[in-house]
């Protein structure tokens, strides 16, 4: 009998995190921003009927990147979640801590465990507040770990040339055609010459607090994001 | 970690989704009482009626337990989305949390699926709820909602009828729900017509809630002295809206002011 090879508990995870990380690398990146009245989350994604980014609840936004069956899987587990905490409670009870918290246990139980292989994705759950102060926006890893991400953050893709890029330029209360063209710049600075993405090409929606509706998240037609990238 | 049925695969519903999860959450997860029940609170007069370019769906304020008022200000119609409403009569608790688990049932779809449904299809979902509730409703809390939307794709406003046991009825012109529709629907017959404004279809149907109060004890009329009047709600193609309160007050105010001369209300030709 041959005795399996022995591989330390580092190299193990290491090989996980490197096999996640790669997978998640390959896509495109989705960027997400505050703005003056609210989140604005902008994803490259040329497909109209498979989305990365979606409405989770009243004020709660859901973007992702990786493998599609993977994120859709826990987009919808958050829906329901946020569904039947607010039918058991009150729509008020539903927090995006509540929520990143949830995925948080699910990635990392899932990155852990040996039996399955690491999920490669990386969420935003944002929700808008009463005022900015009071937005929340978590960046949830495939290990299962979570960062709190303030102003702006981008995952996915090549997403060190874009967080520079709005490092460098993002300020404080841009208003929605400001905040889309600078999210819209940024996406195009994934190679080394800078591209121009189509506005077609764009997955675009925003968790706006003015909204005089409970549910305050809404796409944007193609329309409405070509006028802004124009404007 | 989110349990396992959270992350299984194709559920669209809501409902079953709560069936499944929690069960003891859904509206027919009631114990069975058995015998008629006291201390009940019961909604009484629901009223719809589609006009050109939607419809409009009215209730009065009246809550009843036996025979106290319960409440004077208790609100009946709810909106379900965007471009659909309920009202509703009978038990007012089960009727309530129906109405709540609809609500979150349509939501819940339109977000899973990214596309909403069809009229027809919520008519049928509701229906199914409806259904759900026929056990309690043969020991007597039965629910009766009236259900009103604006078909986007007809173009036009429509109006569904339920009984206990979940069949559905639609009708084209107007109807009516609870203790006081037999005296609502005589009075909306003669009042409507197709071709009626919205601020027409408002008044025909404030003045049908007149005229079912005057002849029902459980459906209450305009409250002049407290300044409690019916709440209306309206859909169009620009989807739900509450109709002001300060107009409905000034239309029930109208209506009143016409009855002072001639209580019965306004004639309808006789042929």
């Amino acid at each position: 009998m041959t005795a399996p090879f022995y591989v330390s508990p580092e190299q193990l995870m290491k090989d996980r995190a490197d096999f996640a990380r790669k997978g998640i690398a390959r896509g495109r990146s989705v960027v997400v921003l505050q703005y003056a009245d609210g989140i604005l989350l902008v994803a490259e994604n040329p497909s109209r009927a498979l989305h990365k980014i979606s409405e989770i609840y009243d004020r709660i936004g859901f973007a992702a990147v990786g493998r599609y069956n993977e994120f859709e899987n826990l987009r919808i587990a958050g829906v329901r979640l946020a569904d039947l905490r607010g039918y058991s409670y009150d729509r008020r009870d539903v927090t995006a801590r509540g929520l990143a918290n949830a995925y948080a246990q699910t990635l990392g139980t899932i990155f852990s465990s040996g039996g399955e292989k690491p999920w490669e994705v990386e969420l935003f759950v944002a929700e808008v507040g009463e005022a900015a102060e009071d937005d929340r926006i978590y960046r949830l890893m495939y290990d299962g770990s979570v960062a709190d991400v303030r102003g702006h953050g981008v995952m996915g893709g090549q997403s060190e040339q874009i967080d520079a890029h709005l490092t460098e330029h993002y300020t404080d209360g841009l208003d929605l055609p400001a905040a889309l063209q600078l999210a819209a710049t940024a996406l195009g600075r994934d190679t080394a010459e800078p591209r121009e993405i189509k506005a077609t090409d764009l997955e675009v929606a925003v968790v706006d607090r003015t909204r005089t509706q409970p549910r305050k998240f809404k796409r944007l037609a193609p329309e409405a994001v070509e006028s802004a990238l124009a404007g | 970690m989110l349990p396992e049925g959270f992350r299984s695969v194709g559920g669209t519903s809501f409902a079953e989704f709560l069936g499944d999860q929690a069960p003891q959450l859904l509206p027919s997860a009631r114990e069975s009482a058995g015998g008629e029940l006291a201390g009940v609170t019961h909604g009484t007069t629901i009223v719809a009626a589609t006009f050109d370019g939607g419809v409009v769906m009215a209730g009065d304020r009246r809550a009843t337990m036996g025979n106290v008022i319960a409440q004077r200000d208790i609100q009946k119609v709810f909106p379900t989305d965007e471009y659909s409403c309920v009202g509703i009569a009978g038990t007012a608790g089960i009727a309530v949390e129906m109405t709540r688990l609809f609500q979150v049932e349509l939501e819940h779809y339109e977000k899973i699926e990214g596309a909403t449904l069809s009229t027809d299809g919520k008519a049928n979902r509701l229906a199914t709820l409806i259904r759900g509730n026929l056990g309690l409703a043969m020991q007597g809390l039965a629910v009766v909602p009236l259900f009103a939307a604006y078909d986007i794709d007809a173009a036009c406003g429509r109006i569904f009828a339920f009984d206990v046991t979940g069949n559905k009825n639609e009708e084209r012109t107007f109807h009516s729900v609870g203790s006081g529709s037999t005296f609502a629907r005589g009075s909306l017959k003669k009042l409507y017509s197709e071709s009626m404004s919205e601020a027409d279809a408002v008044t025909a149907v404030v003045q049908s809630l007149y005229d079912a109060a005057d002849d029902d004890t459980a459906t209450g009329g305009p409250d002049l002295a407290r300044r409690i009047f019916p709440l209306v709600s309206v859909i169009t193609a620009d989807g739900y809206r509450a109709w002001d309160e300060a107009a409905t007050a000034e239309v029930a105010d109208r209506v009143v002011a016409g009855r002072m001369s001639r209580p019965d209300g306004p004639s309808a030709p006789l042929t």
